[in-house]
């Protein structure tokens, strides 16, 4: 199916120049010299092209030859993705070699599994784009739906009795097309959905800063910008743990490889909360080393957020975890500089910033081709060099997701975890959310939203006034709302990724624990304004507030509630 | 001890065979910069290595960086500098830079590209391996979660190295980080399991790396060492090799060895300025402050050759030293590699000079894997919960000593007067120690409850009351009085 394109006429680094290379198209992707390297035409002259190899071309020699494959850089997508850990490029690890040899990965999906199929479908029916045609168990978690490509409509003419098939096994004939279990698709290239739909479902993260005070929706998108060692990583892995989505695409981009040893054997052990399944079950882990290729860690993205739509193509929700989108910037840099583009910020090409709209864009609820409604999320880590946040990279995400979760050296640096800062952080999907949470019966969402920010903001504004003139000056209602505001840090913001009761933290035992810290803060504030001395608030003991979140599960709701009884009759009787 | 895999079983390696003559080009076109190009090439690869002969006889060395049907753009490493156009003779030596694969590196000393430097005879080996490396898959990863003692209290106590991690030391010159990645390379052990080290010195002076050689020729005795000494007039792009011959070794001798290796890079800001010199003289568009736009991929393919393999009992362990110029963290070099390695260690200035060594700056010090590397069966069950109290006592004690600045020591509650008490017996005590003193896990943590123990017990609040009970040695553990909060 190859077919010859050219022989090599000279090697710098990852460039390529190959003669009689007519036939070749910009953008296909090409294998290149005896090892068989991908590259991907950047560029056509006359009888000669330029390719961008993907792989490490030492030893790369002029007169190899370079063939061409009639497509652009695909994934191949179909049953076995989920559990698997694949390269930036979509091709499968699991059953690798040790070492990464150039040229030693193929295919992303297993030629030989054999998978039961059940049609859904009967010859002589008419389908829609997108209709299911069978499905196959994929995983205990997730059905996989075997869909009619998005351009054709017709009758079914053949479809496979229930039984076992591969992947590459023809499935169904629709008005005339063979149509198989596995298909490729574009990475860069968005799948096509019948429309967006405006959102306003929480993801339910399971964090509590995130979901109480800077939420998200089901297809929004969210950056996390923060210097190195602030918690970008451990809080995306806790959401890709704990969060409420079907499907979440992990995509390690240009960072460590024993980060991902760990998250696999987390991913392997721990169970769903909600449907009692291994986590591994629900997701596919992408993995491309800051020591891999880099312009397979540039594809990277592409490549995970492709998979998360085929996912949403069949109706579910999907969550894309990009860890770090600077790392894919830089790769991007890297291949504009080969090519001698002009660059412009920080040797960042122009395009950055139209780049990163658009892989943000393509995260969104949508109705899908069959007309169910599904979602992509895109949450992406920034690293800003020396925690600079005015750089391009973190200055253009800012402008384009919904949320911004700012990581604070100073909140880590003080362990505390994870260390958002309530300052610099932000959500544009709160007000939705409000809205949504008021019709499922909690009118009070928002209300204590506020309140919380209101107190954080308070306290840091006390605080640095009493560094200056001392604690005794200040006045009473100040000296409770430090109190108050401490404990809502402790006992609230701060959750341990390492706790087990308190790793996950289920929607209602958050909105208790809220309402425990601002109904204590509304209580000492009657207090101190009915006269009690502030000392004597001052040395009530509150240490359980902060200890409570970690000493009851997930979803024990009672504690908490028991808790703030308790405290409030030794407030209204202090001793 | 033999291998337990074969040079070649899995890598792509050259076995060493007598040459024929290779074929000498005399015809070059140009010299501009470190930069020569020879014409009339045939079969040459991309990244190939040279060897260059001078009129006079002088050998240089040369890698390919472009290569076309006829010519090739050969980066002379020694540079250019007394060459000429005429009388030059170029040889290519059939592929990549490469290394002897073999446990003869052991007990040696060698200069930054592996000749030997302490007398004995050249390294050889029945196969050759490129330098380069080949990304460990990171499917085939499993994460670190024993540790290596370094007999140091500071890191053994609260920033446990694990076999596998990468560890940095941030330090700023004119403090003892070469003593104390010497002292590490010293007395490094995994209980009793194989072990080597291999030590990369980059642009290090003549008189540190004397003096490096002097401290490791202890363990050199065992076989368990093996020292690369690029020194600061070497010529610069050898200083871009040397941590990659030193990895290849090293992951040779753990990964077909199955030894616990132990690798130190020295300084590697030296190795950073070397990346930016030579990108400048390519030609390259630079970022953050000159260097090239890949110096985080740059380092993190050399960092990145730490691990574990699963099915492999041997491991890489990786501590680079740098300096953060004008003492700032925010610098390129040490910032990209907090973005790559697993927690830092970091010396301050103010710890030195108060006489402090090794002058560890616990709060900014963190190793990342400590958790899974240390406690119940790896060190002392006591241990996680001994370092998360001494350092959250620290922070607090940084608090009341920020306090004392104001309003003056004396003027300190009680309690914030134990935790001023509490820091001097931690620096005196615990962390300061002799740079040949090598410490076991046991002395270390019993130091460490010596000196939390100064405070009341109801201050050790992140310690269980078991724990407590069996560790605690002041006075009355239940006291009320003094209460800190
Ligand atoms: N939620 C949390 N609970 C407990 N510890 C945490 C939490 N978040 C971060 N930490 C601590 O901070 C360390 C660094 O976190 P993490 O690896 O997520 O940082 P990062 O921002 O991804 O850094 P880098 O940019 O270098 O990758 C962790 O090893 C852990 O010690
Ligand atoms: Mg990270």
């Amino acid at each position: 199916m190859e077919l010859s394109a050219g022989t090599i006429t000279r090697v710098n680094g990852p460039l390529v120049e190959v003669a009689g290379g007519c036939d070749l198209r910009v953008a296909e992707l090409v294998t290149v010299g005896s090892r068989q390297l991908a590259g991907e035409v950047l560029s056509l002259a006359g009888e000669s092209a330029t390719v961008q190899v993907y792989e490490e071309t030492s030893g790369l020699r002029p007169r190899e030859a370079v063939l061409a494959t009639g497509r652009p850089l695909s994934a191949e997508l179909g049953p076995g993705l989920l559990g698997g850990v694949f390269d930036g490029m979509l091709r499968r690890l699991q059953d690798a070699g040790p070492w990464l040899e150039p040229g030693a990965l193929r295919g992303a999906l297993d030629p030989e599994r054999r998978w039961r199929f059940t049609p859904s479908v009967r010859p002589g029916e008419q389908v829609e784009p997108g209709a299911v045609l069978g499905t196959v168990p994929e995983t205990d978690a997730i059905t996989y739906r075997a869909l009619v490509p998005h351009e054709l409509a017709g009758t079914i003419e053949t479809i496979a009795d229930e039984g076992e098939v591969t992947v590459g096994e023809t499935i169904a004939t629709v008005a005339g097309h063979e149509i198989t279990l596995a298909h490729t698709w574009p990475v860069r290239r968005p799948r096509p959905a019948a429309g967006r739909l405006s959102s306003g479902r929480p993801l339910i993260t399971g964090q509590r800063v995130v979901d109480l005070l800077f939420p998200l929706c089901q297809g929004s998108t969210a950056g996390v910008p923060g210097g190195f060692g602030t918690g970008k990583t451990l809080l995306l892995q806790q959401i890709a743990k704990w969060c409420d989505a079907d499907v979440i695409v992990y995509v390690g981009c240009g960072e460590r490889g024993n980060e991902l040893a760990e998250l696999l054997e987390d991913f392997a052990a721990i169970e769903d909360p909600r449907s009692g399944q291994r986590l591994m079950d629900r997701t596919v882990t992408i993995v491309n080393t800051s020591n891999m290729p880099l312009l397979a860690r540039e594809a990277s993205i592409y490549t995970g957020v492709t998979v998360a739509e085929h996912y949403r193509d069949m109706g579910y929700d999907a969550v894309v975890i990009a860890d770090s989108t600077s790392r894919w910037a830089e790769a991007l840099r890297e291949s504009a500089a080969r090519t001698e583009e002009l660059p412009a910020e920080e040797g960042y090409p122009p395009e950055l910033s139209s780049t990163l709209a658009a892989f943000y864009e393509r995260a969104g609820r949508f109705q899908t081709l069959a007309g169910a409604q599904a979602s992509v999320t895109i949450l992406g880590a920034v690293s800003p060099p020396g925690g600079d946040l005015a750089e391009p990279v973190t200055a253009h995400t800012r402008r384009f997701v919904r949320a911004v979760w700012s990581l604070d050296r100073q909140l880590a640096y003080a362990r505390h975890h994870p260390a958002i800062s309530w300052t610099d952080s932000s959500s544009r999907d709160a007000e939705s959310l409000a809205a949504f949470k008021a019709a499922e019966g909690d009118d009070g969402w928002a209300q204590r939203r506020r309140e919380a920010l209101q107190l954080l903001m308070d306290a840091d504004r006390i605080e640095s006034i009493a560094q200056l003139t001392g604690v005794e000056s200040l006045p009473s209602p100040e000296r409770v709302a430090l109190i108050c505001a401490r404990l809502l840090r402790e006992g609230v913001l701060q959750q341990s990724a390492l706790s087990l009761n308190d790793r996950y933290c289920a929607p209602a035992k958050q909105a208790a624990l809220l309402a425990l810290v601002l109904d204590i803060n509304r209580a000492l504030l009657a207090s101190a304004n009915g006269g009690t001395a502030i000392e004597r608030i001052e040395a009530l003991d509150l240490s359980d507030v902060a200890r409570v979140r970690d000493e009851c599960p997930a979803d024990d709701v009672d504690a908490v509630t028991r808790l703030g009884a308790e405290i409030q009759s030794r407030i209204a009787r202090p001793r | 001890m033999t291998a337990a895999r074969m040079p070649g079983e899995e890598h792509r390696d050259e076995p060493v065979q007598p040459e024929p003559q290779p074929i000498e080009y005399s015809s070059t076109a140009s010299i501009r910069g470190p930069l020569i190009v020879i014409e009339g090439v045939q079969d040459i690869g991309w990244n190939e290595v040279a060897e260059i002969r001078l009129v006079d006889g002088e050998v240089r060395h040369g890698v390919v960086l472009d290569v076309s049907l006829d010519h090739a753009i050969v980066e002379v490493l020694e540079g250019t500098a007394g060459m000429r156009l005429n009388g030059v003779r170029t040889a290519f030596g059939g592929g990549p830079m490469s290394v002897p694969i073999t446990e003869e590196w052991l007990g040696r000393v060698c200069d930054g590209r592996g000749e030997p430097l302490d007398g004995g005879p050249p390294i050889l080996g029945s196969h050759r391996r490129e330098i380069n490396g080949t990304p460990i898959n990171p499917a085939v990863r499993i994460p670190p979660s024993e540790p290596i003692i370094t007999g140091v209290s500071a890191i053994d106590g609260l920033a446990t190295l694990v076999r596998g991690q990468k560890l940095p030391i941030f330090s700023v010159g004119g403090l003892p980080h070469l003593e104390l990645a010497a002292q590490i390379a010293v007395q490094a052990n995994v209980a009793g399991e194989p072990f080597a080290v291999v030590f990369a010195a980059l642009g290090v002076t003549h008189a540190d790396a004397a003096s490096l050689r002097d401290t490791l020729e202890t363990r050199a005795g065992e076989r368990e060492t093996v020292m690369f000494i690029n020194t600061a007039d070497d010529p610069v792009v050898e200083r871009l090799m040397t941590p990659r011959l030193a990895l290849t070794v090293a992951e040779h001798l753990a990964f077909e060895c199955d030894r616990h290796v132990l690798v130190l890079l020295a300084d590697m800001t030296n190795y950073a300025e070397a990346l930016r010199q030579v990108s400048a003289a390519r030609g390259e568009v630079p970022t953050r402050r000159g260097y090239p736009g890949y110096l985080y991929s740059d380092l993190a393919s050399l960092f990145e050759r730490a691990g574990r393999m699963r099915g492999r009992r041997g491991s890489v362990t990786l501590v680079p030293v740098l300096t953060m110029p004008a003492g700032d963290i925010t610098h390129p070099v040490p910032d990209l590699t907090g973005y790559i390695t697993e927690g830092q260690l970091v010396l301050a200035a103010d710890l030195h000079a108060r006489g402090v060594y090794p002058p560890l700056d616990l709060m900014g010090s963190l190793s990342r894997l400590m958790r899974r590397g240390a406690g119940e069966q790896l060190t002392r069950e006591d241990h996680l919960e001994l370092s998360d109290q001494l350092y959250s006592l620290m922070a607090r004690a940084l608090q009341a000593a920020e306090l004392a600045e104001i309003v003056g020591a004396d003027a300190l509650p009680a309690a914030d007067q134990g935790l001023l008490a509490f820091r001097a017996a931690l620096e005196r005590e615990f962390l300061s120690q002799g740079q040949q003193e090598a410490r076991t896990v046991e002395a270390t943590l019993d130091l460490g409850w010596q000196v939390a123990s100064r405070l009341p017990a109801s201050a050790l609040t992140m310690v269980s009351r078991q724990t407590l009970a069996a560790r605690y040695r002041g006075g009355e553990p239940d006291a009320e009085h003094g209460h800190v909060g």
